[in-house]
């Protein structure tokens, strides 16, 4: 078989560099890594969601077979808490666990088995408290922390016990009345990242006190600036370096392994090599906030907008991780890319006893997506309108202002998704009989057609690129231009799958003209931070680094001559905080960009059982510019499998905030007899501020497909269905 | 306890403990790791491997299960240089993004091929329900075994 | 933790009652789960995977014998499946390609899963158990067998060693309720054979599967009776409410196609 890619530039379709080493084996992913004399790190974790802890003996797994230490937090040298915008998480536990599967502590052993051995011997003395698992009563109860790590940040400072942030964007005249109002109640349950690589590294002390640790992340810098204090290091005797990642979808932006493998390396003096098992990585990260969302939408006789009034609750559970900027982003895309004159969005995140909760896939837009879409489908309804009508006539324009006062001047073509997305040709009811495979049901053999009916749905959503609210936001790119003209780019932009590395190259190609480019370890030795592989900006920001200091590298060597290295900064357009008592921008802006997407989804529901099998989907989604269409598409295919999976079966169950289904078994992703074909649609209307005209292309998919599947599921079954996933309890109306 | 089995043709021994799977044992004690640790629990598939030709999960064959067996992993199929024309077949059709089911993908695929050399597409979907994915949506994985069948 | 691995069945057995406390390992889909969790470490473990007598199937004087060994995959082939439908049909709900090439008939049973996919096909068919010891051979009726929630009648020293029932001589089907299209633990399952007594046998309803039998004139009101002798519990997986309803919805359907 030939191969007939290029390795290209900006805009074609690119064969992955990576790719050949991950299809035979030979790419290391974190979880592969050895190191000779290395040693194995185990966590003991809390068995309980709230508990005192009264003492812990060591004793015994001291002296257990090949166990060269055993920690707890006072072998913490530096910083005792650490967290990815708070300091409000142990390292390992204090005198308090506030999670299921809180750290407690550490054990570096020969064999893992003989880790866990040692585990089992550690004696903790816990005093079970009262878990704190009801978000709706957390402001009541007593504080879970002592301090109130989020306030003094330019929030609104909620005194009330439990907040983690709170707030109130008040726009226009929210009690206007419209001709028609419709209301709702909607949740959504806990998701799961379920990346596949569980979280995993290896730590290497440097023999002179510092240490090298290699692990899978989104964002090599921030790992560090949270490790070096804990271990009591300034930032550069510790160096992170990217190991292969095992997808992420926001589940690596906090730290899993990292301080604790090196605290065991260094008090070792040996490396030390962490892999969590499937049951441990579902306590190991943060995961989507459940939600519950109060709605109600006014709209005049034409199906205008006149007001959108909500009430947004998440569950941060234990610490703050990102919360307080899934809170904002709840809230800034509540009324979904609709121009609304008057709205009152209340967004509030409260700490519990239940799973820590932060980073994923579409980061607060996908829950109030899910809300606002239902929404709007309940005002067709009560309008007698075409769903895709009413959603053409209130479509978000360039010009247009957001509830937060925010005038929308960069792209974004609303009209022209839902446009092209509704056009898409649904396909034709297939005939029976069909293989019990292509029935709802599936390989379970339960109908034959009986009790099947067939639904379609539309949805649009929108969310930000970048990150929002007067953050500082770079992107730092090196180039080295050797006198042969070939080059070596340095970038910490975290590969995680989505394909960073190809962009990279792509663009150095493009402004180098040269196809002689390498791309240099990631790591945070050689180079300055790239920020995260988050908010689907790593596209831009990447392109924006490497294109600027691509330029600067042909510019210096026209100057100098010879072997030139430079090293750039790239900034997108700088964004401002929020009002904390309005929820107004401060500034021009408050968040740098925008991306859309609408989807059309065919599902065909079996009525009586309860279960559901998606036939197809079409989308059409604001991308800006393509800068590898494959790629693109397979972002769009893949975030869209994300959206289905919550909307149907992924939901982490707790108990009294311990998880009752932490396995592949029992917390269950789409699987290929699931996901239909996706048919997608590219509309690229350059964005004005970036690199090329890109955009983020990896969560707008995320954000809108929950909300889409779920309308088929409603216009196959007649019910309302408010609560994600739906269980087939809902659907036949147990 | 020793074992001795014969990994990608080659004859080998381990000294494995008597509860690792079979997949530990190629992961860390034969220097094997291709075979991915995605679950552990055959819920993924991404430890994928032939068994004595049979494809099974290496994360549900007791190590010692293995002695006197036969083994092909992933780093098996092709030739150094020269990729196999599944592996060929995952990159051009863009089935690979974070890469970590692509392992246990490829393999899959190998012996799906092997048994229906032209699958139709019930056949695919369903010889390749054992392999999660959770990054691309499986849609250009069918693509690629399409491509690969050609 | 040691590993025995005999090479006979004899072996085998002189190993079991020399270490009764050996657990039996031939797939390995259920023990080695349990082994990667840290949720057992038991003394010892028995492979059976070299055991020759385990392994296939035959047919003497009209009897069908299932090695404990026979896996999954071989169930789903011809001219297995065609004897045994229901069986073929549930093997194929069971996991994925992966763990249908590696499970074993024997170690569903063994396991004796409330969920175990084999259980109900084989509770229609009206199976024995073959239970084997140094002591010698017996067998025991599937519904006998299974006593309780993961528990069994094998006494300390003994193994399965096969499955012995009829061939389906009426129709009959097998269905699987999950929350997804592939890859489940059944939510609820059911084996339907319709003869001239209508059989129905139904998985992860009850502590064990359980077996509802009715003269073929009462299908009308076979649905109801089979939901009625559940007795389903709510868990991570489902409600006992939405069990007891599938049944009778999967009861009516299995009648439809059985007796069409």
């Amino acid at each position: 078989m030939s191969t007939t890619l290029p390795l290209g530039r900006v805009g074609e379709r690119v064969k992955r560099v990576d790719g050949i080493p991950k299809t035979n084996g030979e790419f290391a992913y974190s979880s592969d890594l050895f190191a000779a004399g290395m040693l194995w790190g185990h966590t003991l974790r809390s068995p309980h969601s709230h508990a005192r802890i009264v003492e812990i003996d060591l004793a015994d797994a001291l002296t257990s077979p090949g166990v060269h230490a055993v920690l707890t937090h006072e072998d913490v040298p530096g910083q005792k808490r650490y967290g990815l915008e708070f300091p409000d998480q142990p390292v390992l536990a204090l005198d308090r666990v506030r999670y299921f599967g809180e750290p407690v502590a550490l054990i570096a052993a020969e064999h893992p088995e003989q880790a866990r051995r040692a585990a089992e011997r550690i004696r903790v003395a816990y005093e079970p408290l009262e878990p704190l698992v009801d978000p709706e009563r957390a402001l009541e109860q007593e504080p879970l922390h002592d301090e109130r790590w989020t306030h003094g940040h330019g929030y609104r400072d909620d005194p009330r016990p439990n907040v983690v942030r709170h707030l109130v964007i008040r726009h226009g005249d929210p009690d206007a009345e419209g001709a028609v109002s419709v209301s709702g109640v909607y949740e959504l349950g806990i998701q799961d990242q379920a990346f596949l690589g569980p979280e995993s590294g290896l730590a290497v002390p440097d023999g002179e006190g510092g240490v090298d640790i290699y692990v899978a992340t989104q964002w090599l810098h921030v790992d560090r600036d949270q490790v070096a204090p804990c271990l009591g290091l300034p930032p550069e005797r510790v160096r992170i370096h990217l190991a292969g990642v095992g997808g992420a979808f926001g589940g690596r932006e906090d730290l899993s392994m990292q301080i604790h493998s090196a605290l065991l390396a260094l008090h070792t003096e040996r490396p030390v090599k962490m892999v969590y098992n499937r049951e441990e990585s579902f306590v190991g990260h943060v995961h989507r906030h459940p939600a519950r969302i109060w709605a109600e939408h006014r709209a005049d006789a034409d199906g205008r907008l006149v007001s959108v009034r909500m009430r947004i609750l998440l569950d941060g559970g234990a610490y703050a991780s990102s919360s307080t900027a899934v809170t904002s982003n709840a809230a800034s895309f509540a009324c979904g890319p609709y121009a609304v004159a008057n709205a009152l969005i209340e967004s509030t995140c409260v700490y519990s006893n239940n799973p820590p909760c932060g980073a994923m896939r579409g980061f607060g837009a996908v829950q109030t997506c899910f809300a606002s879409e239902a929404q709007m489908d309940k005002l067709a309804d009560a309008l007698g309108l075409d769903p895709v009508e009413l959603r053409l006539r209130n479509a978000l324009a360039p010009g247009d202002v957001l509830p937060t006062g925010q005038r929308i001047d960069g792209s974004l073509p609303v009209a022209e998704v839902i446009r092209r997305a509704a056009a898409l040709p649904v396909p034709e009811l297939e005939p029976l009989p069909r293989e019990a495979i292509r029935l709802p049901g599936g390989a379970g053999n339960t109908t034959r057609g009986e009790g099947v009916r067939r639904g379609v749905g539309f949805a649009v959503g929108f969310k930000n690129i970048a990150y929002s609210e007067g953050f500082d936001d770079y992107c730092a790119a090196r180039v080295r231009l050797r006198e042969d003209g070939s080059a070596e780019v340095h970038c910490a932009a975290a590969e995680v799958g989505q394909g960073v590395t190809n962009v990279i190259l792509q663009v150095a190609r493009t402004e180098l003209a040269t196809d002689d480019v390498v791309l240099a370890p990631h790591t945070t030795a050689s180079v300055d931070s790239s920020g995260s592989a988050s908010a689907s900006r790593m596209t831009w920001m990447a392109a924006g680094a490497v294109q600027l200091a691509c330029r600067a590298a042909l510019e210096e060597r026209e100057r100098t001559g010879g072997e030139v290295d430079v090293e750039r900064i790239y900034r997108h357009v700088r964004t401002s905080p929020l009002d904390p008592e309005t929820g107004q921008t401060t500034g021009e802006r408050s968040h740098v960009a925008f991306a859309c997407a609408a989807m059309r989804v065919v599902a065909e529901v079996d009525v009586e059982l309860g279960l559901t099998r998606v036939v197809w989907i079409g989308t059409a989604q604001d991308v800006g510019a393509a800068v590898n269409p494959q790629a693109v598409e397979g972002q769009i295919e893949g975030g869209t499998a994300q959206g289905l999976g919550l909307a149907l079966m992924e939901e982490i169950q707790t108990q009294g905030g311990l998880i009752t289904n932490a396995s592949f078994t029992d917390y269950l992703i789409p699987t290929a007899l699931d996901m239909p074909p996706v048919e997608s649609v590219l509309i690229e209307d350059p964005e004005p501020s970036a690199p090329y005209g890109v955009k983020g292309v990896g969560e707008p998919p995320t954000v809108v497909s929950t909300a889409a599947v779920v309308a088929a599921l409603r216009d196959a079954t007649g019910r309302e269905l408010t609560r994600v996933p739906v269980r087939p309890d809902d659907i036949v109306g147990l | 306890m020793k074992i001795e089995l014969t990994v990608n043709g080659e004859q080998r021994e381990a000294d494995v403990w008597e509860g690792e799977s079979l997949l530990f044992a190629l992961r860390e004690k034969l220097g094997l790791p291709g075979s991915k640790n995605a679950c552990e629990q055959g819920e993924c598939g991404s430890c994928s491997v032939l068994l004595d030709g049979t494809l099974v999960c290496a994360c549900l064959v007791l190590a010692a299960q293995a002695d006197g067996h036969d083994v092909v992993t992933v780093e098996g199929l092709g030739a150094t240089g020269e990729p196999h024309p599944v592996q060929e077949a995952f990159v051009e059709a863009g089935a690979v993004q974070c890469g970590f089911c692509t392992p246990g993908l490829v393999v899959a695929t190998v012996d799906l091929l092997a048994h229906s050399p032209q699958p139709s597409e019930d056949e695919i979907r369903e010889a390749l329900s054992g392999n999660l994915c959770r990054c691309t949506g499986y849609a250009k994985i069918f693509d690629a075994v399409r491509l690969a069948a050609q | 933790m040691e590993v025995l691995t005999p090479r006979s069945l004899d072996e085998a057995l002189r190993l079991k009652s020399e270490n009764p406390q050996a657990v039996p390992i031939a797939g390995g889909t259920d023990l080695m789960v349990a082994i990667n969790f840290d949720r057992i470490r038991p003394n010892a473990v028995l492979n059976l995977n070299e055991v020759p007598e385990l392994r296939g199937w035959s047919r003497a004087n009209g009897t069908l014998r299932l090695g404990a060994g026979l896996t999954y995959a071989e169930a789903m082939r011809e001219p297995l499946a065609g004897l045994l439908p229901a069986l073929a049909e549930a093997s194929r709900t069971v996991g994925s390609p992966q763990i249908r090439n590696r499970g074993t008939i024997g170690g569903n049973l063994g396991t004796s899963s409330p969920a175990g996919d084999a259980l109900p096909p084989l509770l229609v068919a009206g199976a024995d158990v073959v239970l084997a010891s140094v002591r010698g051979e017996r067998r025991v009726a599937l519904g006998e067998f299974v006593v309780g929630p993961k528990r069994n009648a094998l006494a300390e020293d003994e193994l399965v060693t096969a499955v012995e029932l009829e061939p389906a001589s009426a129709a009959e089907t097998f269905m699987k309720v999950g929350p997804r299209n592939a890859m489940v633990i059944a939510v609820v399952s059911l084996a339907l054979r319709a003869g001239e007594e209508l059989r129905a046998a139904f998985g992860s309803a009850g502590p064990v599967p359980i077996l509802v039998r009715a003269p073929r004139d009462d299908a009308d009101a076979f649905p109801e009776r089979v939901a009625e002798a559940a007795a389903p519990i709510d868990d991570v997986r489902g409600t006992a409410a939405y069990r007891r309803h599938a049944l009778r919805v999967l009861t009516r359907r299995a009648l439809d196609r059985c007796l069409a």
